[in-house]
């Protein structure tokens, strides 16, 4: 007796086809989830106790970045500035803003205010601000226009991919260092050469492995290297 | 072999659900600097230095350099020789702590100025010009009226860097004709801006007049 019509073959074969794109598409999802904002928070501003706005105190004040964060040159840390810092100036400036009772309280009593970090990379990865620094990584090849950031965010993923997009060939980003704390720095170009020791450059690929050179950095090899990150 | 396969598949379902979700790798449990502590009462993770413990690198013996004074009273020398990258260094130094307020050229107009802090001194007038150079490193120090103390922010060295540069800054604002090397035009050509001007955290690149009109640029 014939339980199942002949188009039932049809079905099984294709159920076998819809089971592989299925699967397919749910690797897919899940892959792309993990690199969505939802995950990374990439370009998601994070509530802070003081609305504190980059944008006003770097590009409308022209406060250079190491006003605030002054160990980035010099240690792995760049710095979170104590509340003193801020009292340098807010002790004459803006002294009865509401905003900034977090601030003078924290001042007044000795507690910390508490930011919410926002770059934040994994614990299983050493990172050291002062070696980027130092062998001429932009503040903003990693950490975005942050002069026109009101309210901070992660400009990138900071998924490993992406760190490795620079690690794999660092002459796309390498600047002087003189360029190196410059927020609207930009890449040399035929219209914008850029004259470094006596040389002109005008793309960055030729600049960028000047640099390398200059700079002493290591090769890609040492520097792709899984234990370079992670120690 | 259909039982390796079993497994290899429940094995890429655990890599999916796991890749899905932040691990306890991510936040794993030690300090990290500045960060939050539920340990100690005052929830700091950085602990204060033990009282009445020196450590590494926290005996001063020599006085001038971590002080600016002989006794009391500030001193008048460099306590390291003045070279081109000392004043270099405290070039750069002096623009990102002290023009805030001092401005580039040290006449007291700056941005927090402007903005409504208390007016310095310009660096120009007569008592500062004939202020010893330890006067300046102590200010520097332990602050001075409306100025907050900047030892926490510059290292000595770096302190007396840009007492040094403050020295340049004074020389640059009274030099005569004669102090122009021979050949050099006065007044020099104007600058201007070379593409976008920066976003004031970092001085513009500029270049003369004349340079940049060679390359296409002009004066827009």
């Amino acid at each position: 007796m014939q339980i199942f019509h002949r188009s039932s073959n049809a079905i099984a074969r294709a159920s076998i086809l819809a089971v592989a794109l299925i699967a397919g598409l749910a690797l897919y999802v899940i892959l792309e989830l993990d690199r969505s904002p939802y995950v990374t928070y990439e370009k998601v501003a994070r509530p802070q106790p003081v609305p504190f706005s980059h944008q006003h105190h770097v590009a409308g004040l022209g406060i250079d970045c190491r006003y605030c964060h002054t160990s980035v040159e010099n240690s792995n840390f760049a710095g979170i500035p104590p509340t003193k810092t801020c009292m340098n100036c807010h002790s004459q400036i803006w002294t009865n803003a509401a905003l900034l009772e977090p601030v003078r309280d924290s001042f007044r009593t000795g507690h910390s205010l508490v930011w919410t970090r926002v770059n934040d990379l994994p614990d299983y990865v050493y990172f050291n601000h002062s070696i980027h620094i130092n062998k001429g990584v932009g503040c903003n090849t990693c950490h975005g226009p942050v002069d026109r950031m009101p309210l901070m965010y992660n400009n990138a993923s900071l998924r490993m991919e992406w760190c490795l997009d620079c690690h794999r060939a660092p002459d796309k980003y390498l600047r002087p260092r003189d360029q190196v704390f410059n927020m609207r720095y930009q890449q040399p170009s035929n219209d914008q050469p850029l004259s470094l020791d006596g040389q002109e450059f005008t793309d960055q690929r030729t600049l960028g492995k000047y640099l390398i050179q200059k700079h002493n950095l290591r090769t890609v090899a040492d520097i792709t290297s899984c234990s370079t990150c992670h120690r | 072999m259909l039982k390796l396969r079993k497994f290899s598949g429940l094995g890429l379902l655990a890599v999916l659900a796991l890749a899905g979700c932040r691990q306890d790798m991510h936040d794993q449990p030690r300090f990290k600097p500045l960060a939050k502590s539920d340990f100690y009462a005052d929830l700091r993770s950085e602990r204060p230095q033990a009282e009445g413990t020196v450590a590494r690198g926290q005996y001063h013996e020599d006085t001038y350099f971590y002080s600016g004074k002989i006794g009391s009273d500030p001193g008048d020398y460099m306590p390291f020789p003045v070279t081109e990258d000392v004043l270099a260094r405290g070039q750069q130094r002096f623009n990102i702590y002290c023009a805030p307020c001092h401005s580039r050229v040290g006449d007291g107009n700056g941005m927090i100025v402007q903005r409504g802090y208390r007016h310095p001194p310009s660096y120009h007038i007569d008592r500062l010009r004939k202020a010893p150079i330890g006067y300046f490193f102590d200010v520097m120090t332990n602050g001075f009226g409306a100025m907050p103390d900047y030892s926490a922010q510059v290292p000595p060295r770096d302190r007396w860097c840009i007492a040094a540069y403050i020295r340049a800054l004074q020389l640059s604002q009274n030099a005569t004709s004669a102090d122009v090397p021979q050949g050099q035009k006065i007044p020099s050509d104007n600058l201007v801006f070379r593409g976008e001007p920066g976003s004031g955290a970092t001085p513009p690149e500029m270049a003369p007049a004349e340079q940049a009109s060679e390359k296409g640029e002009g004066t827009k």
